[in-house]
């Protein structure tokens, strides 16, 4: 289990200001999509490790940020680098596209 | 005939490689692999199981009189292929090559299988309104799952497209969180079966726009309303919303076979007559990727079954042994099991 759980009150301190870029999914236990995606994230986070962190939010526990990034639709995967969200993913989206997402973001953070 | 056990190898060629796992790709599964063709089912990375695992309750599926959680019939239906010995990768067809008598399947991960036969249950997508700002709104109000978004909408106005089963199903879950629920159906009455029509019909939340369409989402960062037009005056209105719940039917997953078999007007696989048989030698389509009437997980995965036993008939029909007369006997060799079942 390399994913952390993240909520309202530790957001910023695991996202935000974090050290390396953070891949964020929001999630929640009703979600079947999400289900689908947890395990892909779960094998990326593992290829990754070191160079980028993957964190899960679950909406229902945590309405503060499923508001502050307006999220309407899980599951939802947003890219954070030093603070800034770069990028969102809407929907179960294919590991190849995630993927993809994943090496932007490391891009954008200029690792 | 059968080659189990051999290590994957970009040239290692199989009897059959099965695209999709909905209804119809596992059941497709179950039998491939009790007839001891040890099939490699391409699931989907983040599509595995189908749109079975969107739903909540499935109430219909015979054999579960209380019902059964829709992920929760597919982990079962994906188990009981593994028994006998599928296998099932977590990956995406991203292209095909099926005209050969080897046919080609390359996954996402850059992996190549090779088989004799190929069964393919890519299934169905959701049909969007086909509106300018639906993408840039999708994830922002506008869904295609009540079940996955639902929650989001809580004391809000909601919007259904559809006069469907399903667009009532949506209406109906979608009653559980918001204030209010406006069914958009371009007719004056529904579609839905008597049962679901008149549960819509019932409940206080939820009012219709009859003879209506959306024509236009309006939003900026988030959905706040959508233009209906009249279809018979062709007046336009405005209706405030926050949800845009589209539920106007789907249409086939055949990007991916464009060009290598034939497809109908609609872009389903066309199939030989009852068979599950294409165009093609040695390429079989079932579920909802050739059903343009039912589409139930019930008649997936019978089509599902029957696209194996066509899979299996064609591969027993390439070896000189079988007498052509009943290739029955060759389906009882290659697994002595298959008469418990029948």
């Amino acid at each position: 289990m390399s994913t952390i759980d993240v909520t309202d009150l530790t957001f910023e301190a695991e996202v935000l200001r974090s050290d390396v870029p953070v891949v964020v999914e929001f999630w929640a236990p009703w979600c079947g999509p999400c289900r689908l995606v947890s395990p892909v994230l779960e094998e990326l986070s593992e290829e990754y490790a070191g160079r980028l962190k993957v964190v899960k939010i679950n909406s229902d526990e945590n309405l503060g940020l499923t508001e502050d990034f307006k999220v309407q639709s899980i599951p939802f995967t947003a890219f954070f680098a030093r603070g800034e969200m770069e990028n969102s993913l809407v929907g179960a989206r294919p590991k190849a596209v995630l993927k993809q997402a994943f090496e932007e973001l490391l891009t954008a953070a200029g690792a | 005939m059968t080659e189990t056990a051999v290590q994957t190898t970009a040239a290692t060629v199989r009897d059959l490689v099965i695209v999709g796992s909905g209804p119809a790709g596992y059941t497709a599964a179950i039998y491939a692999a009790r007839a001891g063709l040890a099939p490699v089912v391409v699931a989907g990375s983040v599509t595995a199981g189908g749109a079975l695992m969107n739903t909540t309750e499935v109430e219909n599926f015979p054999g579960f009189p209380d019902g059964i959680q829709g992920p929760e019939l597919m982990d079962s239906m994906q188990k009981q292929a593994e028994k006998f010995g599928a296998e099932v990768l977590w990956d995406d067809a991203t292209s095909v090559d099926l005209t050969g008598d080897i046919k080609v399947v390359t996954t996402g991960s850059g992996d190549v299988y090779r088989a004799r036969a190929v069964i393919l249950s890519t299934g169905s997508a959701y049909r969007e309104l086909g509106l300018p700002d639906e993408k840039r709104l999708s994830g922002r109000g506008v869904s295609w799952c009540a079940t996955c978004d639902g929650f989001f909408f809580r004391d809000q106005d909601i919007v259904v497209v559809g006069g469907g089963d399903s667009a009532v199903e949506e209406a109906t879950f979608l009653t559980r969180f918001g204030r209010s629920v406006t069914m958009v159906h371009r007719r004056d009455q529904l579609r839905a079966s008597k049962i679901m029509a008149d549960r819509a019909a019932a409940d206080p939340k939820i009012s219709f726009a009859w003879n209506s369409q959306v024509v236009a989402i309006h939003g900026d960062e988030k959905v706040t309303g959508v233009t209906l037009q009249d279809t018979v005056t062709g007046e336009t209105r405005e209706l405030a919303a926050t949800g845009l719940f589209v539920a106007i039917g789907h249409v086939p997953r055949t990007e991916l076979l464009v060009g290598q078999v034939d497809l109908d007007e609609s872009g389903y696989v066309k199939v030989e007559g009852r068979s599950t048989r294409t165009n093609l030698p040695g390429v079989f389509a079932c579920g909802d990727v050739v059903d343009h009437t039912y589409r139930q997980a019930i008649t997936a995965a019978g089509s599902g079954c029957a696209a194996a036993l066509d899979a299996q008939h064609f591969l027993a029909s390439l070896t000189d042994v079988v007498d052509p007369v009943s290739p029955g006997s060759a389906l009882v060799s290659a697994d002595a099991g298959a008469e418990d079942a029948r």
